[in-house]
């Protein structure tokens, strides 16, 4: 008996054992990407024209002394290497630096706007899922030819308005936020979810089992569903960084504290410490959304047919 | 379907007939100012009106949609071959590959690419000639536009590995390259198609950001992306309906590009 | 049963809120960007000027209408020693908005701030001249002098950007001596000012000022934002408008738009002239050709620019001095005139010829150059495709570029890779002195050739004896003879090519009782202590 309780234990211990490196794994992979996403980052905006320069120096009041000091104040940053050890030392300390545009710790301004963010881009996220599975189910169950041209037709009119023009339409209609960023995001999510439907759908046992008369929710549930499920939540961490990069117009038009309209200042103001910051944290967030997918996708797996 | 494909047909063919002979068919050249009618309503001189500074815009819109018809389904399809080939590979080599393409594909869409685009617009000369920015603004987008299908398709590539189909042609003999274009690539095809289509709009639009950082069509040449930009001013959409006209042939055009391409798809 | 003596008060108290006697409202209008600091000696933008403004007690303060200099603080003072000292009385029986009394130590205290080696500010930078050292004599609780090392033309009008920090208070520069201090802060969204109740001042029938109880400012960049805002009565103001919004906002209230005339702002266009810059020589030899900045200036359509653009809410510049701009405007000057056939001939004599429609110099090269300005302004880019065409009919080939904001800088003042440039200059003070280091040929701002070790061109070297001259007499009437001829000086040779200059614009809405637009910044509240809202309009 206790040979073989041994025996399975060991096996549950190698279990644990392949699972514990597999998260090491990945956290090392997605560590490590991170941290070359900031170097490339510091590095992109270290060289972009307008790094050494500040907008105040256009003013003729200043004393040479004063236009020789906006010119230094960059000085710490010109090295890309240095300036990166010296903030990723830093950020194990818990300081992220002081960002140049707004003059306080980046840790401040990251901890009071991510909040509105995650409003405003979450709720976009889920409302503009709900949006388009709603639309992309309908059209690949009903298979009816006029009712796939009206939501092409809709789904493309949506796509083909600039985003800055459906954040005004918001303001104007005093409509919140997150509708817009779900509006941003919904057409994308409809086209690639409503293709993948389809495309299960025509598989040939599919079309088998409709000729038996099985009925239309359960081949969905059942067959449907698991065959497009891995490509659907790829796009699932996909799309947390598309409502990323739609907060960001949306946030600055509609006049929202959220990490979006710090990020667009920051580009302006090539405020290395506060985009350094942001593209680490934003690159984290696409790094995990994916991760998880690709997780729920391989737990899911052993179900599929 | 039918008759909407057909219309669809005709209605591609007809823009890009117009725009092409933009040259003969434009009442007045896209620059110059009629500077008596600034923001005019429609007239018979003016059939769509004017715009701020008094320029036509009818043929605006006719040589905008030449510049936008033309390069942005170039880019599209750059950024959806781009995509077929990183992200389908990587899914179907599965290990190393995968993990490193998959990589590559979150740091691309995590990077403030804006910086490179200014930093690209700085290389270029001052005087570069309006065809060669614009070419270079929507090289630029396509090779930026892949990563989000990528992904998908990776997911796509690596359930196929264990497809019984793929299985057989492995055990005939069929290896590498030449099983992954037979084989796999054709069955991702869906998310190709809507790769291409949600690509075009997007980047006739994002083209008229980019104009804010130097690149792009530079003025006086109109693009559709530019005319867009002009809504943004607008706000009463009943009082100058007709402003809206680019943004309607934009939506004519996607969806019938979309009904075209569904005919390759699978049937619905 | 309610008393008759209740009621009559009930019916009094209420009459009295209806006429809107009490203090109440609150003043609703936006920032463009969020603050940078809230420290008065550091402010540099616009959002951090509007609350020094709304915050700030000074000594002295320049009356935005009638641009003349009035006692705030400060009940007297007095100039003297060739313009090296000044001397206050300041108001007794004034107290910050914690309570701590206001002496002469205050005064003394905020020069030591202001002439702080490490403070680099454009405030601080205009007292420091000579070596900048400053002594202070506190003469009495409520009497300073001040002395600095070297005249300073225009010292008691530049106290007007100087606000009083308490020396002993612990709210450091939180108490302040404005008619407001900041109540609440919610970064990204608003900063809410409330009533200062030690405010100073009071209105003529001895009521205290400020009227409002609260001021809000909301943080909003975008101004299609603003103005549908202000459409739906959510914010009472919006201070600075643009031409395009003037027109579309027009179905609001008629007495909602106001026009103050021009403007002090210019919009100017100018051609790189810095010898060492990465340019063909033969286009350095056209841009330093005074002939040719000339013809390029009378091909310029200017009045269409005014009426197609801003719809005549602007008017043909110039010169450098807005006719706003009452004392400093040299007067004698005109707009320079539209005359291409004029234009032509200027060319031709200074070796320009016509060929096959285009203009090509006398080696043969054809006319064309490069105009760069920043995208995020539209008027900018359609005057610059204005003047595409214009110059178009002459026969010159014009690329107009839009780049984002700091790579324009760096282009302008680092690499100087760039040939022609369109921008426009904001100007806070009316003394010509603040502009020292751009007519300079040594300054950093001489836009079209700074830093020049010795002046590369006559008339620049005159410039410079001109406002040497104008910084160190004492005589207003020399400094402005001086100054006259510097700007006829400028009309001559054309660094600078003057566009137009823009009327302040403003919308206030009905609901704001008292407000008197002007040209002068801050164009409407100017006179914050003074604004009321009707009753029933804006209440917390």
């Amino acid at each position: 008996m206790s040979s073989v309780s041994s025996v399975v234990n060991n096996e549950r211990f190698a279990g644990v054992n392949e699972m514990v490196r597999n998260v090491l794994r990945h956290a090392l992979m997605i560590a490590a990407t991170a941290l070359l996403g900031g170097l490339l980052t510091a590095t992109m905006v270290r060289f972009a024209p307008g790094f050494s320069v500040d907008e105040r120096q256009l003013d003729s009041r200043l004393s040479p002394e004063s236009m020789q000091a906006l010119r230094e104040a960059r000085a710490a940053e010109r090295n890309v290497v240095h300036f990166y050890a010296s903030y990723l030392y830093h950020a194990a300390h818990g300081d992220l630096g002081v960002s140049r545009t707004l003059n306080r710790p980046v840790r401040e301004l990251l901890a009071e706007r991510w909040p509105a963010t995650l409003r405003s881009a979450g709720l976009g996220l889920l409302l503009g899922w709900v949006m388009a599975l709603t639309l992309a189910v309908s059209a690949a169950m009903l298979r009816r030819g006029t009712f796939d041209v009206f939501a092409t037709l809709l789904a493309g009119a949506v796509l083909c308005i600039p985003s800055a023009v459906l954040a005004l339409l918001s303001v104007f209609a005093n409509g919140p936020a997150p509708l817009v960023v779900a509006l941003i995001v919904f057409p994308r999510l409809y086209r690639y979810c409503r293709n993948l439907l389809a495309q299960s759908y025509n598989r040939p046992h599919l079309i088998t089992a409709y000729a038996k008369g099985i009925g239309g929710p359960r081949i969905f549930c059942a067959h449907v569903l698991p065959l497009a499920g891995p490509q659907l939540l790829a796009l699932a961490g996909v799309s947390v960084s598309m409502a990323f990069g739609a907060a960001i117009p949306v946030e600055a038009i509609c006049g929202i504290p959220g990490i979006g309209q710090l990020a667009w200042q920051a580009a302006l103001g090539r405020d290395l410490p506060l985009l350094l910051t942001l593209t680490v944290l934003v690159t984290l967030v696409t790094l995990f959304a994916n991760l998880t997918s690709d997780v729920v996708a391989q737990v899911l797996a052993p179900r599929q047919g | 379907m039918k008759i909407a494909r057909r219309f669809a047909w005709f209605l591609i063919a007809a823009t890009l007939l117009v725009c092409l002979n933009a040259g003969f068919l434009a009442p007045a050249h896209y620059a110059t100012q009629f500077r008596e009618a600034p923001n005019a309503p429609p007239s018979r001189a003016h059939w769509l009106g004017t715009d701020a500074l008094g320029r036509d815009l009818f043929s605006r819109t006719l040589y905008g949609t030449r510049v936008s018809l033309l390069l942005a389904p170039a880019a599209a399809l750059l950024s959806t071959l781009l995509a077929g080939l990183i992200g389908g590979a990587a899914g179907y080599l599965g290990g190393i590959w995968e993990r490193l393409a998959m990589a590559v594909t979150d740091l691309v869409l995590s990077l403030p690419w804006l910086f490179l685009l200014i930093t690209v617009r700085a290389l270029l000369p001052l005087d570069v000639s309006p065809m060669t920015s614009i070419a270079v603004t929507f090289l630029l987008l396509g090779c930026l536009g892949w990563a989000a299908s990528a992904r998908v398709l990776c997911a796509g590539a690596r359930s196929l590995r264990q497809a019984e189909f793929v299985l057989q042609a492995r055990v005939s003999g069929m290896h590498g390259f030449r099983l992954f274009a037979v084989h796999v690539l054709p069955n991702l095809k869906p998310v190709l198609y809507a790769q291409f289509w949600i690509s075009v709009p997007v980047f006739i639009l994002s083209e008229a950001n980019l104009g804010v950082l130097g690149l792009g069509v530079a003025e006086p040449m109109p693009s559709w992306g530019g005319l867009m930009r002009e809504l943004e001013t607008m706000w009463s959409p009943m009082a100058e309906a007709w402003k809206l006209a680019p943004l309607l042939l934009l939506v004519m055009v996607v969806g019938s590009l979309q009904l075209l391409i569904s005919r390759e798809e699978i049937p619905v | 049963m309610i008393p008759r003596a209740v009621r009559w008060l009930m019916l009094l108290l209420w009459s009295c809120t209806a006429l809107g006697f009490a203090q109440s409202g609150e003043l609703r209008f936006s920032l463009h960007h969020e603050p940078k600091t809230f420290n008065p000696l550091q402010a540099e933008e616009d959002s951090s000027d509007t609350i020094v403004y709304l915050t700030a007690g000074v000594l002295t303060r320049v009356n935005r209408q009638s641009q003349a200099l009035e006692p705030a603080l400060a009940t007297s003072w007095k100039i003297t020693d060739a313009g090296r000292t000044i001397t206050f009385d300041l108001r007794p029986n004034v107290y910050f908005s914690d309570g701590t009394p206001f002496t002469a130590g205050d005064v003394a205290y905020t020069m030591r701030q202001l002439m702080d080696p490490a403070l680099y500010s454009p405030i601080a930078d205009q007292f420091r001249t000579g070596n900048g050292t400053v002594v202070t004599r506190e003469l009495s609780p409520h009497r300073i002098s001040i002395t600095f090392s070297a005249p300073l033309v225009g010292l008691d009008r530049l106290f007007d950007q100087v606000a009083i920090m308490s020396e002993h208070s612990p709210h450091k520069e939180m108490a302040v001596l404005g008619p407001f201090y900041v109540a609440d802060h919610k970064p990204g969204a608003y900063v809410l000012l409330q009533r200062n109740p030690n405010y100073w001042k009071k209105d003529a029938a001895g009521h205290q000022l400020p009227y409002l109880e609260y001021v809000r400012l909301d943080i909003q960049s975008n101004r299609d934002a603003e103005a549908l805002r202000l459409r739906r009565g959510e914010i009472h103001l919006i201070n600075e408008l643009d031409s395009e919004y003037y027109d579309r906002l027009a179905s609001m209230a008629p007495g909602t738009l106001h026009d103050a005339g021009p403007g002090f702002d210019t919009e100017q266009m100018w051609f790189n002239q810095v010898p060492a810059a990465p340019l063909p020589t033969y286009k350095l030899a056209w841009f330093r050709s005074t002939a040719f900045r000339r013809a390029i200036s009378e091909a310029i359509n200017r009045a269409d620019m005014c009426r197609v653009i801003y719809n005549q809410h602007a008017q043909p510049a110039i010169g450098p001095v807005s006719p706003a701009n009452h004392f400093w405007f040299n007067a004698a000057l005109q707009a320079h005139p539209y005359d291409p056939q004029s234009a032509l001939r200027r060319l031709q004599q200074d070796g320009f010829r016509q060929q096959g429609g285009k203009l090509v110099d006398r080696d043969g090269h054809a006319v064309e150059f490069s105009l760069l300005t920043n995208a995020e302004k539209k008027s900018r880019v359609q005057m610059a495709a204005m003047i595409q065409q214009d110059l178009d009919k002459i026969g010159i080939k014009i690329n107009l570029v839009t780049l984002d904001f700091p790579s324009l800088i760096e282009r302008i003042t680092q690499t100087f890779n760039y040939e022609a440039v369109l921008l426009g200059l904001v100007n806070v003070d009316l003394d010509p002195n603040a502009q020292m280091n751009v007519w300079l040929s040594s300054g950093e701002n001489h836009q079209w050739n700074p830093k020049q070790a010795a002046p590369a061109t006559p008339w620049e070297a005159e410039i410079d004896k001109l406002m040497r001259t104008q910084a160190s007499a004492l005589d207003p009437q020399k400094r402005k003879a001086a100054f006259d001829r510097v700007q006829q000086i400028v009309w001559d040779q054309e660094p600078f090519i003057y566009l137009v200059h823009k009327n302040a614009l403003s919308a206030i809405s009905e609901s704001v009782v008292g407000a008197q637009p002007v040209v002068f910044r801050p164009q409407t509240y100017w006179n914050i202590d003074t604004l009321r809202l009707k009753s029933g309009a804006g209440g917390h």
